[in-house]
């Protein structure tokens, strides 16, 4: 009963990092109150995934076929494998499709949950989740009092430290159950080639890319470094990038190793939704722009002439 | 037709916070409905608008956020309930959809429609949970939304794009930038909303059995990497300086 089950996530038939990061922390937390670490990956290739998880740490890999991405689908499938392996604690992505169907996991688990944990450790037996609130202007330690412990995590938040577990695959016979919501289409079109809430790295252009046939000079030195595009409130509401690549407030909240903004001032609102990057590079004309409060490596200059060469410059070193 | 709109009052992101034992200092803050609300409140007019009923704004909080609710009112919404509870018991999100949950439960809504998330938790948590407590499906991060009473069709956001869904009502939806544009409250409504009732009800009177989280305590924000602004000639030696730093010294690239 002092079992970590943790959910995968895979894009394009490959394992998502944050897969690893969740392996590797649930198996420091399986490590402190003396359990097992099960890995759920949805597919029905499991064996695939199954060196890398063991490597991260993973006891049992379990494989459960629950169709594409519905979140009543997962929701159900998921819970019938907690009740077989009845868990205490269950770490889900704070993913588009983690936070959503967390939720009704939660509720059938009658669970607590904490989502958007950045932190997480032990004491005295339960988890302690740390998390940005207030746009992360505080962070607030939860703990959870029932059973089991549910929490979402946000992505490149846990270190994945190489450390063997059992390894066993499993192929559940978890199943869909009943779905109310039907998919009639999807269009992916308009997508980032890398998506920001998973990003290692993000190149992000602001007002001061001056329009929206200057995107290439971003995606060039984003393409070079395997980045994702990102973009300020101004430049989406100009209408020169789509709102799915919008950063800050009322876009989205990304925690990338490096963060690389250029032409961006660094309203509060922006701030809120990458401030907790770990390294920040500024690169704008103002030197008096708010971004250098928070930029580890700020750059005063022209953005049209430092991002070509510093494309070309990573170019030569990643070869 | 009901529909329920879920409003969260929380701090405008421009306050500055202050970090107490187990909440804030809420001295000078300036507390606003959290924006993605606000596209909730909007869309839930409009479907009244087209097809009659009532909107039901619905807030959980202690006692300031009755002025969340006035601002609901003077939008265009018809009747307001405040679901009276300390603040700290906010961060609980299986608590505080219960307690919705059997609040909507007794209104029998149509339609149940909040943010895609709250900009002080970002949990993204409580309007599905509230799906799941009433068994009903959910659209979650709703960018077009079609409500003929019965069928709902939406197209929603997902990830690398966006996806069209069917559903049946009832029907829990979060609410995403895209969806609309919230108008303004008018003179008239703001001064007209002022008179208006709030319905008030108590933890006990809605019957949710007890929080599942303990609020360890909060902290002030880790402090950054101290930063520098890099010195150089031209555009090449801030290139070949800022790859040096990255790889070297940060080691991220």
């Amino acid at each position: 009963m002092a079992d970590v089950l943790i959910v995968g996530e895979l894009k394009d038939g490959e394992l998502k990092k944050i897969s690893k990061e969740l392996t590797s922390a649930g198996r420091k937390i399986a490590d402190a109150i003396g359990g097992k670490v099960h890995a759920v990956i949805i597919t029905d290739n499991v064996d695939k995934f199954a060196g890398d998880l063991k490597a991260a740490g993973a006891d049992t890999i379990v494989g459960a076929n629950l169709g594409d991405f519905n979140p009543e689908a997962y929701a159900n499938g998921i819970y019938s494998i907690i009740q077989e392996k009845k868990p205490s604690v269950v770490l889900i992505p704070h993913s588009s499709q983690g936070k959503e169907y967390s939720a009704r996991v939660a509720i059938k688990a009658n669970a607590g949950i904490v989502a958007d944990a950045v932190g997480l450790s032990v004491d005295g037996g339960k988890v302690v989740a740390k998390k940005p609130i207030y746009s992360g202007k505080a962070y607030a330690n939860f703990k959870v009092t029932s059973d089991i412990q549910i929490f979402t995590v946000r992505a490149n938040s846990q270190e994945v430290t190489p450390k063997d577990g059992a390894g066993a695959v499993e192929k559940s016979g978890a199943t869909a159950g009943e779905v109310r919501t039907k998919s009639l289409s999807k269009d992916l079109s308009g997508g980032n080639k890398v998506q920001l809430a998973d990003a290692s790295i993000i190149v992000s252009g602001g007002r001061g890319i001056k329009g929206p046939e200057n995107w290439p000079l971003l995606q060039d030195l984003a393409d070079t470094l395997g980045a994702a595009l990102g973009a300020s409130r101004a430049t989406v509401d100009a209408g020169w990038i789509s709102h799915s690549h919008q950063v800050g407030q009322t876009g989205k909240t990304v925690s990338p190793n490096c963060y690389i903004a250029c032409g961006i001032s660094g309203a509060i609102q922006h701030l809120a939704g990458m401030g907790s990057s770990k390294y920040i590079v500024a690169i704008n004309k103002d030197g008096d722009a708010p971004i250098f409060k928070v930029a580890t490596y700020g750059v005063v200059a022209d953005l049209f002439e430092v991002v070509p060469a510093l494309t070309s410059e990573f170019k030569k070193v990643l070869g | 037709m009901k529909i329920v709109v879920l409003v969260k009052q929380v701090p405008d992101t421009e306050t500055s916070i202050k970090v107490g034992d187990k909440a804030i200092n809420e001295a000078g803050v300036k507390w606003i409905i959290s924006p993605y609300d606000e596209f909730a409140i909007e869309e839930g007019i409009r479907i009244r608008e087209k097809t009659g009923g009532e909107v039901i704004a619905v807030s959980l909080g202690p006692d300031r956020v009755v002025e969340a609710l006035r601002t609901a009112y003077a939008m265009g919404v018809d009747r307001a309930v405040h679901v009276k509870v300390d603040d700290y018991v906010t961060f609980d999100s299986t608590y505080t959809s219960e307690l919705l949950a059997n609040l909507i439960k007794a209104e029998n809504a149509d339609l149940v429609i909040g943010g895609r998330q709250s900009i002080d938790t970002d949990s993204s948590q409580v309007v599905i949970q509230i799906a799941e407590r009433l068994n009903i499906p959910h659209i979650a991060m709703a960018l077009k939304l079609e409500f003929d009473g019965k069928k709902v069709t939406a197209t929603r956001e997902v990830e690398g794009g966006t996806e069209t869904v069917e559903t049946q009502a009832p029907v829990a939806v979060t609410a995403q930038k895209g969806l609309n544009e919230p108008r303004y409250p008018s003179l008239k409504g703001i001064m007209s909303a002022k008179k208006k009732p709030v319905d008030v009800k108590k933890p006990d009177e809605l019957g949710a059995t007890a929080s599942k989280i303990e609020v360890v305590g909060l902290e002030p924000p880790p402090p950054r990497i101290s930063g520098r602004k890099l010195e150089a000639a031209d555009a090449q030696g801030f290139a070949s300086q800022l790859v040096k730093a990255l790889r070297e010294e940060a080691k991220v690239i």
